[in-house]
């Protein structure tokens, strides 16, 4: 009787611990349909549409996602690769400053952000020759602190690659190059599909560094800063909730998708 | 071969952010008034950091030390459970852990403000059962900022714990129950062990970026709760006081560096001892 009190007691913590997390989602997407009295979205008003149908009603906000969506894809395309090729590297290759590399991957990810983004903002400033504040310095910054994750997370896919399968493809006649375009990066693929996507979650969420290096630039972040002390149009909301739901479905398609492969093996054996 | 694919990426890393430190090290040297800085050596820069920020710095790490510590108890039992009672949908309910990411850090902490309110559901509450006076709220306050910092690292504190949880081998409590150990005992003479690397991954992963953090302190707090990012921000982007801004940076850095030794000599020792 005991245990079984105790078992429901740890069940009810964590549904409850559960809400928890999920109450401030719940009240982004609930406010975007909200009707604010004021500037400040706050406060429930009435149910209403709009906000959805004319979210870019608020001037700047839909260059600002704009900003972030090609930031995103362009810090990711280029970190994914890079990232990649670093990890490839360190699992594959014996090199003598293996311990050197894997300290500097590691080094950014245990740095506060807000020394990240000023370090890079005195480089830009010393260097103004080189570098003016705006697009390209956001691209620059992402990149910086997206490549460290996509190593980590490929690594970990190629620790546990099983290596046969190259062997075979090379006693089978494959050259290197053969059997890395049809081995070893179809093999891969999931895991650095899986990076690209966290990259470009980090990427879209990033607040601290881009504040730093952005100049004129606004990403939605930036932009969120910058009228969050005058007013809160239920707008942002409504951008947050599509970049939640979107991001969510992906999720959740994955999951499953896992879930399934998972049944299906058990299945087979 | 290796040094090829390691080029274009170590590159990156070396340009965009060791040299950075380095211009950061060169800017807290110099002296003088925007925009005519000097390099001048100027060491008294670290110190004046030091004792004109003492009580942000202070702030910062008590801030951090304490929402470290609410993250690791309410994460470790919905861990727990995840990893022990979900069964086969745990990468769902993992799902629900980093979920609080998919929205943006600033709207997330917008969210609270919301639910923080003063004419919002967890004040009257409270009010009601007369924990809070009237006219008495929880926004602006200290506690604010701790539960946003709270929030908003849970997951980095999660992640890690799950990973370490999932792994211990469900047989070693069986065993321990065989030997006669109590339920409690079980737990924290094997669980509790075994799931330390995840504690002390977590308890760093959240630690050093709260210690920086701003956003809590601007949005959920008063002047009157500043951590020592509010002023690197301020001085870098505000008032363009590069010197003590980056000095500032560095003292940040080398407090998070010695408060991980100690933390390494404890976590080292206890594990000797236990």
């Amino acid at each position: 009787m005991r245990t079984l009190v105790k078992r429901h007691v740890l069940t009810a913590y964590a549904m409850l611990a559960l809400a928890y997390l999920m109450l401030p989602i719940a009240v982004v997407i609930l406010f975007s349909f909200n009707r604010p009295a004021g500037r400040f979205n706050y406060v429930w008003q009435e149910f209403t549409l709009d906000n959805w149908l004319e979210w870019d009603d608020v001037l700047g906000i839909r260059s600002a996602v704009v900003t972030s969506l090609q930031v995103g894809v362009l810090a990711t395309l280029v970190a994914t690769v890079l990232g990649t090729l670093v990890a490839l590297a360190i699992v594959r290759h014996e090199f003598r400053s293996r311990g050197a590399t894997n300290i500097l991957v590691f080094l950014p990810m245990s740095t506060p952000e807000i020394v990240l983004g000023a370090s890079l903002l005195t480089l830009f400033l010393n260097l103004t020759s080189v570098f003016t504040l705006g697009f390209w310095t956001i691209f620059i910054a992402h990149v910086m602190f997206i490549v460290s994750y996509i190593v980590v997370t490929v690594k970990a896919r190629l620790i546990g690659f099983d290596r046969h399968l190259e062997e075979a493809a090379m006693d089978l006649g494959a050259n290197e190059w053969m059997t890395f375009r049809k081995v070893t990066l179809p093999l891969l693929a999931p895991a650095i599909v899986a990076a690209a996507l966290l990259g470009f979650a980090l990427s879209i969420d990033d607040f601290v560094i881009t504040y730093f290096n952005a100049g004129g630039s606004q990403t939605f972040p930036v932009f969120v800063w910058g009228i969050a002390r005058v007013a809160v149009p239920p707008q942002v909301n409504v951008v947050a909730s599509a970049i939640f739901i979107v991001a969510i479905v992906i999720a959740l398609a994955n999951v499953f998708w896992q879930h399934r492969s998972a049944r299906r093996a058990q299945g087979a054996v | 071969v290796p040094y090829l694919l390691l080029a274009p990426g170590l590159f990156w890393l070396a340009v965009f952010f060791l040299v950075p430190l380095g211009f950061l090290g060169y800017e807290s040297l110099q002296s003088g008034i925007f925009p005519n800085f000097e390099f001048t050596w100027e060491f008294s820069n670290f110190s004046d950091a030091l004792s004109d920020y003492r009580e942000q710095f202070a702030r910062s790490f008590l801030y951090a030390g304490i929402a470290t510590v609410a993250a690791l108890l309410l994460a470790y039992p919905l861990v727990y459970w995840i990893a022990f009672r979900a069964g086969p949908w745990r990468n769902l309910f993992l799902l629900f852990i980093v979920a609080p990411f998919f929205v943006s850090y600033l709207i997330r902490t917008l969210a609270w403000l919301n639910i923080l309110a003063d004419e919002g559901p967890v004040v009257g509450l409270l009010r009601g059962i007369n924990v809070l006076g009237e006219g008495e709220g929880l926004l602006f306050t200290s506690l604010a900022v701790i539960a946003g910092i709270t929030y908003n690292f849970f997951p980095f504190m999660a992640l890690p714990l799950y990973v370490s949880l999932e792994q211990v081998d469900p047989r070693l409590l069986e065993a321990a129950r065989d030997l006669y150990a109590s339920p409690v005992q079980a737990f924290l003479r094997v669980t509790l062990p075994l799931s330390a690397p995840g504690i002390v991954a977590g308890t760093l992963l959240t630690f050093i970026p709260a210690a920086g953090d701003f956003i809590n302190a601007e949005l959920l707090g008063t002047p009157k709760q500043q951590m020592i990012g509010n002023v690197i921000q301020a001085k870098f982007l505000e008032s363009l006081d590069y010197p003590t801004a980056a000095s500032l940076s560095f003292v940040l850095m080398a407090l998070i560096l010695a408060a991980l030794l100690v933390y390494a000599r404890i976590v080292g020792t206890e594990r000797l001892t236990g």
